[in-house]
């Protein structure tokens, strides 16, 4: 019996042990962020000093120079803004669609879904030179207005098929009884559909915003001046000069554009995944 | 009686478009048509754009655009650039997989069981998958820094390193390439252990019982029990993570510019460099094709293995 | 109010004939049940006269008109679904108002309306619930409401008793009976369930096999089997089948009794039956086992009623016999009902 005790703590620990440990391996860089925002730069900028601890007074003076000396509220705004058009097409574009495959296309929709699908899979690393060059031809060179236009190509292909499993899963009877009381195919998948997908719908919003905030590597080619920059490209390269680092600065920027929104992501995290292992699970 | 049939007549008379709305076989490919459009537009043209820049002698300057062969391929391979940065490209995204993959398992089973604060956990565990890549790493820049690194102050004060031995994470050729590993792992862990988990949970509880009722111990359990049913979603996850790896060049691009020397260069990073930095366009477009043969192959091994394995 | 006809009407799914080649005509007004084994095709032929599924072949008409091409919305038909298909995100009332607003009808008249609707289903107090706050039996009073309240020529019924517990399903059948010989609307009700079927329809139509295999009144349906399908599909437990020389003779379980059970003994084919288990039903008991002497090893049922006092045992054989009226006889080959003969 004693043994047995013995054992179940001993596991306990174990088990407590390995999430603590992971737990610290992915937190940390977030909590640095943010015991270094209120540090002052003298004392980040001391070999000797205890890094855990405030060595001299906390301060804001990080967070005053982010929001005032640099354009880091216009980079929040302009990824706001970029965020707000591209979740608007990808809805317009996502919906009928993924609907399309759930319920109107037999085999060749299945095909062309996986299809859709699998475009996710191309990376902007392989398109963006081809890319940079349209985006001039057009006259959207350092324009947030290229970002609208491109960042719709990584959110539809997920979203149509997020959306899909969404549609797959309402019971086809609602459309029916919906037809039959006096609506068209379409008009039930407007009034009867969309209503009840109310939180697929929301889950698309949040992924491709999220999606938007993180993209990296478009704004970096097609951005170049610094009152057009979205926040993940604004951060790291503006308060970089050559090699002074506004340390505190730029963990201010980095937490408060990065913990917000995971916080909201986590109460659809399990969606997502439903999204990402369609057909792996039975 | 009468009126009836005029009843049934008049719509079929008078809202002869509305019947488009009506017929699948009408409305379907009309609703799925923009969405198409869109990715064909934005996703096919730059990619056959891309396969034609590879075979031109295009760069940012220029407006012309000539027909010049393979010279792109044939002067580029040959560099020791490239070919660090082909070998860069696979270690980096199998060495961080082959990470990823053991340590998600490992956390997902922690994870499979129900304790107090579990969502505060789990928040805290997708924190590096959720936040701005480009951010996340440079909270690691700070923690890496050559010389007011975190790691190195702790290391001393437990004294596990000098003071004038202090490594420098970013400046060392292995060094950097663990350190930007590392960072990759921290980035993707989240993403293969959520998956991992969906494929844990949906394992019917009988399923272990039974096990457990037929005296299997705990590593023949995982083994032999667990590990074959969630086999397709641990693909589906390396998958993701291998597509992701491979075409990546954003932890790299942040830490160390693909640096030391080119130690930490990959495909995609030398690509941008070259193509975008540099105005080379049409070598930059020469590098980047080399990452399709790649990702074709992930794609093509893992879905045919993933139908396998849901035949069986 | 409106006849619906089908002029055979096939639906074929790749080689799967799921509906194969179906002539049916309703009568006025009438209850007609279309009956079947699952996987029989009445599902399909119903959701064919709704216009979900389109027909591979053949004409649906109704009030005499041919319908093939128009949209279920413009068939003046309504549907209740097996599991009801209320609209979650509505209140009972929007779900009830639903039909009229989709077909225009003017919104002062619409309260109206609803509330003669669920006045015919006692359901006004829920006007204002939402679907989930309500028990399976008020859902199923809403879907029907849904269907009367823009009254519609022909009411089409797939399964909606098959979700109710055992009880609220007998108290629903009638309910629905009743409601139905009110308003007189031709209905189409799809069951498997023949107890069902024999309660509530005017006539009922087994199918199977994507066929109609007999149509006929309820009587008609069980005292005289088109072929053995019917007569093995319908009663509970099915008609006992015997061959001999050159046909099949079938005859009802409750019609095979002890020899003094019957009352008179004119006309009485005598059988030796081993009884080899008894089952107590309460009202009925089940005798299951085998003929001996002419047609040995063929197994049979006896279904008595608790009123028959002859003893019984299981493990011996008795005497039982069979009125020879009540014997129907079978095409060896075909199945379908051929002349009587002397067994």
């Amino acid at each position: 019996m004693a043994a047995g005790t013995g054992r179940r703590w001993g596991l306990r620990v174990g088990h407590f042990g390995v999430v603590g440990l992971f737990t610290l391996f992915t937190a940390f860089p977030f909590y640095w962020m943010l015991v270094t925002t209120f540090k002052r730069t003298s004392d980040l900028l001391k070999r000797g000093n205890n890094p855990f601890v405030y060595n001299e007074a906390p301060t804001l003076e990080n967070l005053r120079v982010l929001f005032q000396e640099t354009l880091y509220v216009r980079w929040l705004v302009n990824t706001a803004l970029v965020g707000v058009a591209v979740v608007v097409i990808t809805l317009i574009l996502a919906i009928p669609a993924g609907y399309a495959l759930a319920r109107l296309t037999g085999r060749w929709g299945e095909q062309l879904g996986i299809g859709i699908f699998l475009t996710y899979l191309v990376p902007p690393t392989l398109l963006f030179i081809p890319m940079s060059r349209v985006i001039g031809d057009l006259g959207l060179q350092d324009s947030l207005w290229s970002l609208v236009l491109v960042y719709p190509s990584f959110t539809i292909p997920f979203c149509t098929w997020l959306l899909m499993g969404f549609f797959k899963a309402i019971p086809r009877d609602l459309e029916e009884a919906a037809m039959i009381d006096g609506l068209s195919r379409f008009g039930a998948f407007v009034k009867v559909v969309i209503p009840i997908s109310v939180a697929g719908v929301l889950t698309v919003v949040i992924f491709s915003f999220t999606l938007v905030m993180q993209e990296f590597v478009y704004a970096l080619t097609f951005i170049s001046s610094v009152r057009q920059m979205t926040v993940s490209v604004g951060v790291p390269t503006f308060l970089v000069h050559g090699d002074v680092y506004f340390w505190g600065s730029l963990m201010a920027g980095s937490f408060i554009a990065s913990v917000p929104i995971a916080i909201l992501y986590n109460f659809f995290v399990d969606r997502f995944i439903a999204g990402f292992t369609v057909g792996a699970i039975k | 009686m009468a009126t009836l049939e005029r009843d049934l007549r008049a719509p079929a008379a008078g809202r002869r478009f509305g019947f488009v709305l009506d017929r699948p076989e009408w409305l379907g490919p009309l609703m799925i048509a923009p969405a198409v459009l869109y990715i064909v537009a934005i996703v096919g043209l730059p990619f056959l754009l891309a396969l034609y820049y590879s075979v031109s002698d295009i760069s940012m300057g220029r407006r012309t655009l000539g027909f010049v062969g393979l010279k792109n391929f044939i002067s580029v391979i040959p560099t020791s650039k490239f070919q660090t940065s082909l070998q860069n490209t696979f270690v980096f995204a199998i060495v961080s997989q082959v990470l990823v993959i053991i340590l998600a398992n490992i956390l997902a089973l922690a994870l499979l069981k129900e304790f107090r604060g579990k969502w505060v956990v789990r928040l805290l565990l997708l924190l590096p998958w959720v936040a701005p890549i480009s951010l996340g790493t440079i909270g690691w820049l700070w923690i890496l820094d050559s010389i007011y690194s975190v790691i190195n102050w702790t290391l001393e004060a437990f004294g596990l390193i000098t003071a004038d031995g202090w490594p420098m994470y970013l400046g060392k050729p292995y060094l950097a390439m663990g350190s930007v590993i590392t960072v990759h792992v921290w980035r993707l862990l989240p993403l293969a252990t959520v998956i991992i988990l969906a494929g844990l949970t949906s394992i019917p509880k009988d399923i272990h019982d039974a096990a457990q009722v037929d005296g299997a111990s705990f590593w023949r359990h995982h083994f032999q029990i667990t590990v074959p049913l969630i086999r397709p979603i641990l693909l589906v996850a390396l998958l993701f993570g291998l597509v992701f790896a491979f075409t990546d060049m954003v932890v790299i691009f942040v830490l160390t510019r693909g640096g030391p020397y080119d130690t930490t260069q990959v495909l995609a990073s030398l690509a941008f460099f070259t193509g975008i930095q540099g105005g080379d366009l049409a070598e930059g477009a020469a590098i980047a094709i080399f990452l399709f043969p790649l990702l074709l192959a992930v794609a093509f091994v893992f879905l045919r293995i993933a139908r396998r394995s849901e035949v069986t | 109010m409106a006849i619906v006809e089908t002029r055979d009407v096939r639906k074929h799914f790749g080689d799967v004939h799921a509906v194969d080649g179906v002539n049916l005509t309703t009568k006025e007004g009438e209850f007609l049940v279309l009956l079947g084994p699952s996987g029989c095709g009445k599902t399909t032929l119903l959701r064919m006269v709704a216009g979900l599924e389109d027909p591979t072949g053949g004409e649906i008409l109704i009030g005499g008109q041919v319908v093939n091409d128009l949209p279920p919305r413009a068939r003046k038909i309504a549907m209740v679904f097996q599991s009801y298909a209320l609209y979650p995100h509505m209140r009972v009332f929007d779900n009830i108002a639903f039909p009229l607003r989709a077909q225009g009808v003017p919104r002062a008249e619409i309260p109206h309306k609803v509330e003669w609707a669920a006045g015919l289903f006692g359901i006004e107090k829920l006007l204002h619930r939402k679907p989930r706050e309500l028990s399976g039996g008020e859902r199923q009073r809403v879907a029907l409401a849904r269907a009367v309240v823009r009254e519609p020529a022909v009411f089409l019924l797939d399964e909606p008793l098959s979700n109710l517990d055992a009880k609220l399903r007998t108290s629903a059948r009638d309910e629905l009976q009743q409601f139905q010989r009110r308003i007189g609307t031709t209905t189409i009700y799809v069951t498997h369930d023949q107890v069902e079927a024999m309660g509530l329809g005017d006539r009922i139509a087994v199918m199977q096999g994507g066929k109609v295999r007999q149509i006929g009144t309820p009587q008609e349906v069980y005292d005289e089997p088109a072929d053995t399908f019917v007569a093995g599909f319908l009663g509970s437990p099915p008609m006992n089948l015997l061959e001999i020389p050159d046909c099949l003779v079938g005859f009802r379980p409750e019609h095979f009794l002890p020899k003094e059970a019957h009352e008179s003994r004119d006309g009485l084919l005598a059988l030796k039956f081993h009884i080899s288990r008894i089952e107590y039903l309460g009202a009925d008991r089940l005798l299951y086992g085998a003929l001996e002497g002419k047609f040995p090893d063929t197994k049979v049922i006896s279904k008595l009623a608790s009123t028959v006092s002859t003893p019984v045992q299981p493990g011996k054989t008795q005497d039982f016999a069979v009125r020879e009226k009540d014997f129907r006889f079978f095409d060896r080959e075909t199945g379908l009902r051929t002349r009587p003969r002397p067994v």
